[in-house]
């Protein structure tokens, strides 16, 4: 194992802040108590899960009851999609997405095709960006639900929300948004980005995995996911994950105080990587857009090489990133998303994502800078692709 | 998610590079799946006596291209020829269940780098190259599937 080890995947998942950590530890054991009962370990849960909620609406500018606490952001994005497409049946059946959302929503949108919905999937330009005109233009009278992404989760590419949720707002169209990539890093408010349901989760800003939120609009129609019980107000049942909710509290409370300071450091750490990259290593493109970005998002495709080879050679040298390759996406194909702005094969097979966060610094940077020129020249003296090409 | 003796066949592959001379060279797989493998051999009163190989792709076809190339050196190409896809992972102390296609590129590249070798000593006539994509990429389908299916036990 290498001496260091140098976390660049903070797109993947986040360590749970001490601070948070700290929140949570007294709800395992001696504040158990379900927040169902009424003696008084049950009313002390009620109230921290209630304190939680008023966090995650103030961080979203939404009110308290428009809160749900859910198992995941995976769920919150099934919950949305398909909860106001069963419960907005009887007005149409069409609903509006990308070709590059996370599979949380695709997956959904996909079961809901075979169960008689229609799904128009919004192809992007090269940067991975969607025109509010595009949706605009999709919509028809059948038309029940536009869900489009605040960030990608791969490219980094972030929507023009506000733009796309006045044209919903206008024609009178539920709008979702999967910003598990977005919040804790760009400062959110639905009144004014007329959003009406957005998903989150706590793993992605420092709070612990198995808890996520939607944030579902007074009045908005949807039905049940989870059947069973009371709970978020009879919409989600299942006893409450009371460490996980305080934990999520946390958590958006910590990043929403500090959000300007952190996307500085960030974008300074993301904006010189790219630059360093771009101007160090030949055959290489930045995929994304290159300002409307995630403040910590860098994806690279390096050409003539594959990504699980580079992900692996990284990992020698103690760096974790990820890769869009068709190895570690576990199918025949690369990444959907950089299909979708436009990338080859074999230059899609060839991408490295590298997501900063809290605690990496400039000498991180310094450190991969310092060996990856020596690791993508010897993937490329091993490829027959780049022989190819040193030829002509 | 890899055994050590494949770690090692990537980090430190054996036998890259070109041949100049090269008697057979077979190149096979298609940059759309994500990997190709190109071999040289250097061939004296029909026994392997050099290999070298290039390949584009994962941790997995690198090692096997690596193997591959150890097992062939000092065989004749009738015995070569005898390596299996099977074989190859084997004497890696196996490959995940999801990467054994890469090890059918590797057998795949002894038989085209051998074809390319008879066919310039007129020992057979001009052939299609298996080019190896395609069963390769129903192979992929294969695996993935039992792959899916056991994750979901």
């Amino acid at each position: 194992m290498p001496e260091k080890y140098i976390y660049f995947d903070h797109a993947a998942t986040t360590s749970v802040k001490p601070e948070v950590l700290e929140a949570m530890m007294p709800f395992f054991s001696e504040k158990f108590g379900n927040a169902s009962s009424v003696y008084g370990y049950g009313r002390e849960s009620k109230k921290y899960i209630e304190d939680s909620r008023d966090k995650v609406a103030s961080a979203l500018g939404s009110q308290s009851k428009e809160i749900f606490f859910t198992g995941s952001g995976t769920e919150a994005d099934n919950w949305a999609i398909k909860g106001v497409a069963y419960g907005n049946r009887t007005k149409g059946n069409h609903i509006i997405t990308t070709s590059i959302e996370h599979h949380a929503v695709l997956h959904s949108c996909n079961y809901l095709e075979k169960e008689g919905f229609e799904v128009t999937y919004l192809p992007v330009d090269k940067n991975g960006l969607i025109d509010p005109e595009q949706v605009r233009e999709a919509i028809r009278p059948e038309t029940i639900l536009v869900s489009i992404m605040f960030a990608n989760n791969e490219i980094g590419t972030i929507q023009p929300i506000k733009e796309i949720g006045s044209i919903t707002k206008e024609k009178g169209i539920l709008f979702h948004t999967d910003a598990v990539q977005a919040v804790g890093n760009i400062k959110i408010n639905v009144e004014d980005l007329n959003v009406d349901l957005l998903s989150l989760s706590a793993h992605k800003f420092y709070g612990p995995k198995g808890i996520g939120a939607l944030y579902i609009r007074r009045g908005t129609k949807i039905v049940p996911f989870m059947h069973g019980g009371a709970q978020e107000r009879g919409r989600r049942a299942s006893t409450e994950n009371v460490p996980g909710i305080v934990g999520l509290g946390k958590a958006i409370e910590i990043a929403n105080s500090n959000i300007d300071e952190y996307n500085r450091k960030l974008i300074g750490l993301r904006d010189r990587t790219i630059n360093e990259v771009l101007n160090k290593i030949p055959y290489v493109r930045l995929n994304g857009h290159s300002e409307k970005r995630l403040p910590g998002n860098v994806n690279f495709s390096f050409e003539f090489i594959e990504g699980e080879s580079l992900l692996l050679m990284l990992d020698m040298k103690g760096i974790a990133a990820s890769s869009g390759s068709a190895c570690t996406s576990g199918s025949l194909d690369p990444s959907h998303v950089l299909l979708a702005i436009g990338l080859p094969h074999e230059i899609a097979h060839g991408s490295l994502r590298i997501t900063f966060g809290d605690e990496n610094t400039q000498e991180d940077v310094d450190y991969f800078m310092s060996i990856l020129p020596e690791i993508i020249n010897k993937l490329r003296d091993m490829s027959p692709l780049y022989e190819a090409v040193k030829k002509q | 998610m890899y055994s050590e003796k494949v770690m090692d066949h990537f980090m430190n592959p054996r036998n890259v590079g070109e041949i100049k001379d090269a008697d057979g060279v077979g190149q096979v797989g298609n940059p759309k799946c994500g990997d190709i493998m190109k071999m040289y051999l250097k061939i004296e009163n029909d026994i392997i006596v050099d290999a070298k190989f290039k390949t584009f792709g994962c941790g997995a076809a690198v090692a096997t291209s690596s193997m591959a190339t150890e097992l062939v050196i000092g065989k004749s190409i009738d015995e070569a020829l005898k390596i299996t896809n099977k074989a190859v992972a084997e004497s890696l102390d196996g490959l995940p269940p999801q990467k054994m296609h890469c090890s059918n590129l590797a057998e795949e590249a002894i038989k085209a780098a051998i074809d390319d070798y008879k066919i310039k000593n007129g020992l057979i006539e001009d052939v299609n190259i298996n080019q190896a994509c395609s069963r390769r990429c129903d192979d992929v389908e294969a695996h993935l599937h039992d792959f899916n299916l056991d994750d979901k036990e």
